[in-house]
Formats: structure tokens, sequence, C-alpha cells
């Protein structure tokens, strides 16, 4: 076939990128080459619209390791102990084969995480579809959390905590975000930086079939009414053989014959031979004869471009290939030198003893386009003014009963209870708190993980809305009792061409920059995922946030649940009562504008290093950041955990009481503290100027606002656990 | 007192299982699937997981491994022999129990702590056992017990029950069956009563930091009988 213009742009490329591709090859590319560039190009692979705004974002600290451009992140945990960890999308694949999507996009985490020498000990998700009453939500829901069980559960690795929402925005295009979380000595830690002339490049792991061709470049584009003809480019997930995968590279880690190791991950073969040589500054040789493959006659272009997933490329120390194949032998996977490194700077490709692509590795990488698009400002809305007349019809239960039951914030147990939680035998805060919690396997360390976004604050106002998440995560890893060390990002929008989509992203990462900047919060790894558009509609701005922390001495790690009767509870941060774009607001008044609540960093640093403070002190005996449908559903939850009530308090100064119970004032927790402590506790927290009220005392068994308004916390359990078992069941 | 946990390619509680057996006073070794022989063994434990990826039927694969052939002459020679999860599932595809494990009522895999009654105590498992109603947890897709009326006849005569579904006050009814298992049975005995298969968890239930402690109990209870 000869490669022409319409070739290129049926596989995704601009008229102007393969105009570049031909001056920069000096000639016409052939077919695979074509596909190879299409594959690095694309922009899942290149970033080519985000790089240039990426790169602003904070990526060192004292505890990072790795930033971004590896397979993964890496932070310090002390000890010679190092979390690598990195979040993903698998939102295209996902919506187009929920179950297949899901579970690769689990796999494939997984497996940049182990690639760098770590045992994945955590998953995590963020999944978000659309409405309810949408025909494609519950088969997409069970779909997705069959998918992610299913890979999660056969790896033996906990998933322990995650987020899910629904909204109108991802009626289209879902979103299926996965994070993983791995385990490494510091100095046992493995790149993908090819290095030494003449290393045998071996692949390792499943064989090579013809799933997943184009896979990238499919989730580089826009949905359309054709979307069910691009299931051939879902890959198909094998957990079993990514187990056995999984516990042969440890053990040929365990030794130091590798030199270099990366998983076939987005545009398989392709990348993953293209960034090792790239990084080493090496060419690399390969022949596609000696590539397993799971059918016959496969041609060069569709091995390249095949997403088998399970897969492994590994730079090998010369010698070693006997040792190495053993191991492989013993775990019944595949392993076959199929090339070595050069001098060339050259991908070069051979097949039945042609030469089928010979690619400078420079003009794939450096040279691959970068796009300063244009975009649109967001201006902050103006204040909503609500009509506080109207509230006098409403009644604080029912109105608690409605937001409890809602998809956005009922219990989420249908979903976690298929996930195993407790593998590994390190689980201490299973899903349904602040941030999952694993022990680090034999020492008192533990490691918190949380999953955040906030898509309708950042589709109101992007920067405010980047600024949120990041606050949020680092409110949710206090909340258990964590230092905040590190986060990844998951960049969820919609088309980068279009100026208001755009503008949403760099205002977003602009909002999360400045946040995570400002609480020493880096950011260490991450994906971009644009295009999540069907047709000329695209998803509510979603950037997913991964946080990381660190609990030193796992004892006294805190929950959510209200311990003791009489106990006090205080709100940490000061509540002014937003309600524009709360759950009040939307679910309730049916009031879609205003602004989201403000970020104040000074107020979300103080108040949560205080809140620390407090927790190392063993003050605290539970605690929980008040968020989505503000105070009364922070305190609903924490009773419905404990079962136990909270008898509230009037505030001691005039704010309307649904703006009290119901705003969504940011930088604030709710916490529980012994009678005789309150002293030494307002001490402390005066002293560092953080403001508080008191709440309210735990009660035996009811939430008491006043007099009439009451409401037991069996009922409140009934509320809030319903909604998803019936609408799955129905 | 000297235990073995086999390995099959899949296995995922392997590690949970040493750890634990450890913890309570075991010498423990990990087997390989492959290899031919058992270790000097008090106890072989096969442990959770998905063994060979469990896509034909779970366990059925691991059944016919190289080293199961000892493992049944072990047991044969009255060896303690005791299967979690898909280690229990491996057990009934070896024939070393009576039944099957199908998928559960709902279809959907189950994470969650469920209370067990300890149905018999005259065996090595439970015998001096201080509770007869165990806090444990559940993790698995396949863990529906059926078997045909004349082999429930036959475990009912024998006594083989082990572990019966429970409520937090041992009792034994439709809502706490998480899984629709028949009668209620989460364990089985051989006649002999030296083969337990359970679905439960007791390794993931060793410390008051996890999901609770009356893993711990069973772990001491059983290296106290086996001394």
């Amino acid at each position: 076939m000869i490669v022409n213009e319409k070739i290129a742009i049926d596989h995704g490329l601009k008229k102007d990128e393969y105009k570049k591709i031909c001056n920069l090859l000096k000639r016409t590319p052939n077919i695979t080459e074509l596909g190879i560039f299409s594959a690095m190009w694309n922009e899942h692979c290149s970033y080519k619209s985000s790089r240039l705004h990426l790169k602003n974002l904070p990526t060192k600290g004292k505890k990072v390791i790795q930033g971004p451009g590896e397979n993964a992140g890496v932070i310090d945990i002390d000890d010679n102990d190092a979390i690598v960890f990195k979040i993903e999308s698998h939102n295209h694949p996902s919506f187009i084969e929920p179950y297949q999507g899901a579970a690769t996009g689990v796999g494939g985490i997984m497996r940049d995480v182990f690639t760098m020498g770590a045992r994945p000990i955590a998953n995590l998700n963020s999944i978000h579809f659309g409405m309810p009453q949408h025909k494609k939500t519950k088969n997409l829901l069970r779909g997705v959390v069959h998918g992610i069980a299913a890979y999660g559960n056969c790896m033996g690795v906990p998933t322990i905590a995650g987020q899910t929402s629904f909204d109108n925005s991802y009626n289209g295009n879902i979103l299926v975000n996965a994070m993983t979380l791995g385990l490494v000595k510091k100095n046992k830690i493995f790149y993908s930086k090819a290095a030494g002339l003449d290393k045998p490049v071996i692949y390792v792991g499943s064989k090579t079939g013809r799933d997943g061709i184009h896979g990238a470049t499919m989730a580089s584009e826009v949905f359309d009414e054709k979307i069910e003809e691009k299931k051939p480019t879902v890959q198909v997930g094998d957990p079993f053989t990514e187990k056995l995968l999984l516990e042969a590279c440890l053990e040929l880690m365990a030794g130091d014959s590798i030199i270099a190791i990366q998983d076939m991950g987005a545009a398989g073969l392709t990348s993953s031979s293209i960034e090792m040589a790239s990084k080493g500054k090496l060419g690399i040789e390969i022949n596609l004869n000696k590539v397993p493959c799971r059918e016959a006659k496969m041609t060069p272009y569709e091995i390249m471009l095949s997403e088998s997933q399970e897969r492994m490329l590994i730079v090998l120390e010369n010698g070693k290939e006997d040792m190495a194949k053993k191991i492989f032998d013993k775990w019944n996977l595949d392993f076959s030198i199929i090339g070595k490194t050069t001098n060339s700077k050259k991908i070069e490709l051979y097949f039945d003893n042609n030469k089928v692509a010979d690619i400078p590795v420079n003009t794939l990488v450096e040279n691959s386009p970068m796009y300063d698009r244009k975009w649109k400002k967001t201006k902050l809305p103006k204040k909503n003014k609500i009509n506080k007349n109207e509230f006098k019809n409403l009644k604080i239960l029912n109105v608690l009963n409605k937001v409890l039951s809602s998809p956005n914030i009922c219990s989420k147990e249908w979903i976690w209870r298929q996930y195993d939680h407790t593998v590994m035998g390190d689980t201490i805060q299973k899903p349904g708190g602040d941030a999952g919690v694993v022990r680090v396997h034999g020492t008192n360390k533990a490691v918190a993980a949380s999953v955040d976004s906030s898509a309708t604050y950042c589709w109101s106002h992007p920067l405010t809305g980047g600024k949120q998440i990041v606050c949020e995560s680092w409110r949710n890893l206090i909340s258990v009792g964590a230092t905040p060390i590190a986060i990844t990002n998951c960049l969820n929008f919609g088309n980068p061409e279009n100026e208001k989509n755009m503008g949403e992203f760099v205002e977003c990462v602009q909002g999360l920059g400045e946040a995570s900047k400002y609480l020493d919060f880096p950011v260490v790894s991450g994906n971009v995922s644009f295009y999540n558009q069907t047709k000329d509609k695209g998803i509510k701005p979603t950037p997913s946030i991964g946080g990381v922390g660190l609990i030193k001495n796992y004892t006294k790690m805190v929950t959510l649940d209200f311990k003791k009767v009489d106990n006090l509870i205080l709100v940490i941060g000061k509540t002014e009562g937003h309600l524009d774009q709360s759950i009040f607001a939307r679910d309730i008044l049916n009031e879609k504008k205003g602004p989201p609540p403000e970020v104040n960093l000074f107020n979300e640093k103080n108040n949560g290093e205080t809140l620390l403070k407090l927790i190392d002190k063993g003050y605290v005996k539970a605690a929980h950041d008040v968020s989505l449908g503000g105070i009364i559903v922070a305190i609903a939850k924490m009773s419905i955990k404990g079962k136990k009530g909270i008898k509230v308090k009037k505030p001691n100064y005039l704010i309307n009481q649904f703006e009290y119970l119901f705003g969504e004032d940011q930088g604030r927790y709710i916490i529980e503290i012994e009678k005789n402590d309150i002293k030494k506790i307002k001490e402390i927290l005066d002293k560092s100027s953080v403001h508080y009220d008191e709440l309210g005392i735990v009660t035996e068994k009811d939430l008491i606002i006043d007099e009439k308004t009451k409401v037991s916390v069996d009922e409140l359990i009934t509320f809030n656990t319903n909604w998803l078992t019936d609408y799955i069941n129905k | 007192m000297n235990s073995t946990v086999i390995t099959f390619p899949g296995s995922n509680c392997d590690r949970d299982m040493d750890v634990a057996l450890k913890k309570f006073g075991f010498k423990n070794q990990m087997v390989w699937h492959n290899d031919a022989e058992l270790p000097k063994s008090d106890l072989v434990v096969l442990p959770g997981g998905f063994s060979y990826g469990d896509y034909l039927r779970c366990g059925s694969m691991a059944s016919k491994s190289r080293i199961m052939q000892s493992v049944i002459n072990f047991s044969k020679s009255g060896g303690m022999v005791m299967g979690v999860c898909n280690g229990f599932q491996i057990l009934t595809e070896a024939e070393l129990l009576p039944g099957v494990l199908l998928r559960n009522k709902y279809a959907e895999f189950i994470c969650k702590n469920i209370f067990v009654k300890v149905n018999d105590n005259e065996n090595n498992y439970f015998k001096n056992i201080q509770k007869n109603t165990l806090e444990l947890h559940i993790a698995h897709n396949e863990g529906n017990y059926f078997c045909s009326n004349e082999q429930m006849n036959e475990i009912e005569d024998n006594n083989q029950i082990a572990l019966l579904y429970c409520d937090e006050d041992g009792k034994i009814n439709q809502s706490s069956n998480p899984n629709g298992a028949s009668k209620n049975i989460a364990g089985i005995f051989n006649k002999e009563k030296n083969i337990l298969g359970m679905m439960p968890h007791p390794e993931r239930m060793i410390d008051k930091a996890l999901s609770g402690e009356d893993g711990s109990l069973f772990f001491k209870n059983l290296i106290n009988n086996l001394k």
C-alpha cells in the first residue's frame, strides 16, 4: 500500500502533520512507519495540546524521587521505602465496551507501577456516569464495576477507595480513571531508560494479537454514531496472565540483570521501544518475526500497533538471557529476544529479512507536534441571589433525606463490596471513609490514598475548581491522620480544538498547580484524556486528583465514625454558608448559577496542619472533611458509620439555618473530641488562629437539630443505602 | 509445628496465609504447585486466589497440579489439609471433599465481614475453640455451596458440616446467607475430619487493626490442637 495524505488522515493525523512527517523523513513513509507515527503523535501519547501547560505544574519536592515522565511517580516514605503511584484514564474504551475497557484500565495502571519494580499494594478508581435514567447508564455502571472487580480481585490487590458520580454531561462519554500504589525499596526502582550497546531487547508476557489496534488513536477522537464499529479497538484483559507477569517480573527484578523495563500500554510495542530508545539516546533494532504472535500472518503494521495486554519490554544485561528465560518459563510466559540496542538512534524493524521501518527516534519524540491551542478564559460567575424565602417551604429532614439518597451522595457500598478490599492483609481503612489506608507491610507505617474530582465546581469556574480538588484531596488525607505528600492527576476534558474546552483545561491546570504549589503537594505523575466528547457535546471538565499521604504510626489513624456518646463535635474552619453550586442549590432548588465556593489556600493549609497536630496528640476521636452537602451530610455520614447520633447546637453567629447546614464552604472538617480535652484543644486552635465552632454532642441514636427536627440513625441508614441497590435491581 | 502453603499460579492469598501461620507459631514453608514432594508437614494449606485464572471451573486446573498427588496421599494418611476460598474449591474439584461451589446467588463478587457458627467441635480444627460464633471475612465470586441430596444426607449423618453462615447472635437464617449456599454451609470436613474446606478467610482477621481478631482465635486454637 502506498501511503498518501488521505491514508494519513484516516490514521487521525492532520494534513500538516503528515507533511511534517514526510519532511522529517525526507521521503514518504511506508504504511508501517505511518502507523508508528500516528500512534506516537496522537493526543493520547504525544500530549500535543497539553504539554505546554503541564510543564507549569509543580513536580518537585523533598519527598519526590521521580516526577512525571516515567511509568509512574515515586515518593519517599522513609526507611528506604518508596511509593510508586499513578492514575490513568480508560474512558473511551470503557464507553465502547465497559467490562473490558475498565478491566484493562486497571491492568494497565498496575503494569505501570510494577514496571518500576514496585509490588502493587492498593487500587483506587474514579468513575463517572451519565444520568441514572439514561438508557445506557445502568449497563455501563454494571460493566465497569464488574470489570474493575474482575481484574483487581484476580490480581490480589485490594481496591481501597474510589469515587462515583452521575451527571448528564457523561451521558455520551463515561469516565473510568484507575489508580494504583506500589511499594518498592528506594534502591530497587527500575526505569525505562535504555543504556549500553548491543544489549538484548526482550519481549515477555502474553502473545501479540490483533486486539486494540489503534486503541490510542481511538482514544484521541470524538465519538459519533458509528461508535459500535470501534469495538475491535478495545483491548481484552487477562488478569491471570498479568498476575504471572507481576510475579515473574518481580522475581527477575530481585537480581541485577535489568537495564531498562517498560510495559506495553497505549500504542504497544511502538511506544515502549521508542520510549526506551529515546530516553537512552540510543537506537533499537527489532526482528518482528521473533515477536510471539497469537494469530497467524500478522503484518509488521499489526504487530507494532497491537495493544494486546500483559506484555513487557526489557533491555537486559548481556549473558543474563538464560537465567531470565528460566524465570519466565517457570511462570509459563513467553520470553523472546526480539532485538538489540544500537547506536543508530533509529528504530529499525525487520520482517522476513526485509527492513520494514527505519525512523530516527527524535522525529517521533522530540519533533512530535506541540500546539499552543487557542483558549477562552472563564469569568467568575456573579453570585446567584437565591431567595431565602423559598427555604420556608422546605423541611430540613426532607431535604436531608433527599440529599442522602441522591445518586451522588448515597452509599456506594454496592460498588465497593464487589472489590476485594482486604486481600494482602494490610487494609486498615476500607472504602467508605475519607481515604483508604493500607499498612506498609511489616512496619508501623501506613499509606493513605484518596481520589477526588468536582466537575460542577470546575465547570462553573475552572480556576477555582482546579484549586478546590487539590484541597479536597489534601483534606481527605488529613482527615485520616496522614501527612499529604504528593498527587497524581488524570485530566479528563472535552475537545481541545474547541476554545472553551481548552480554556477549561488551561485554567483547571493553573488552579491545581497553584494549590499544589502552595500546599507543597507536588504532582508526580498523571495523564491527560481529551476528546471526551460526543459530536459537539463535551463532558464537564473533570480533573481527578489522586492524593497520597503517610501515617508514621498507624495506631494514630483516624476514622470518621462517631465513637462515644457525650463527646463534643467541632467544626474546624469558618462556615459562611456558600450555596451556589452546592448539592442543595442544584438538586433541591434547581439553581445552577453562581460561582463555586471560594478556596482560601492559607486557611486550607493552616486548618489542615493544625488538625494534624491535634491528631498527632491523640485528641481527635473521629474526623471527616466537609464537602458535598455541607455540614449536615458530613455529620449524617459520621452518624451512619458510628451508629450514633448527634445533637446539633445553634450556631453562635447569625446565619440562615439552611446555609449553615448545607453550605459548601471549603477548608472545613468535623471532629469529635473528649469533653475533657476541650481546653487544650482550644489553646492549640487559637494559637494557630484556626476558626472553629462547637457543633454539638454525640448522642445514643438520633440526629437532632431541634425539638421538632429529629431523625434516628436507622432511618438515616435507610435513606443512604437503598438508592443504589434499588436502582441496580430494578 | 510445620505447615506448608501451596502456591498455584494465580494464588493470591498465599502470602497472607504465610504471615498468619507464622504469626501464631507455625514454621511455614511455601511450596510451588509444580513440585513433586511435600516437605514434612503437620498442616498443608491450599490458599485463596484465582488458580489458573479460574477460567475453567474454579479450582479444577489446580486440582490436577503435580503437587496435588502428594497432597492427596498426605490427606489419605490422615494429614491435616485445609483449603480456604479457592483452596476449598480445589479440594472439591480434587474430590477430597463432597459437593461444589457455584457462582454466588446474586452473581456478584462479595467482600465483607460475616459471622459463622462452629458446627462441630470434635475435630482438630475447632476443638476447644472459645467462641461458637466467629466473625470472619469473605471475598469470593463462587462460594455458593451445593451438593446432591444423597451427599447432603451423608454430610449431615457424619457431622461433616464445619461452619454455617449465621447472624451476629448465631442464628442461622436466609438473611445471614451471603451467597445462597445450601443450608448456609460455609465450610465442610471430609468424613475423617482431617480435611477442612471453608470459604471465609481466617487469615484476614488476625489483627485488631484489620477487620477483626476472630481469625487469631482460630489459628491459636489450631496450633494448640496440633501440639
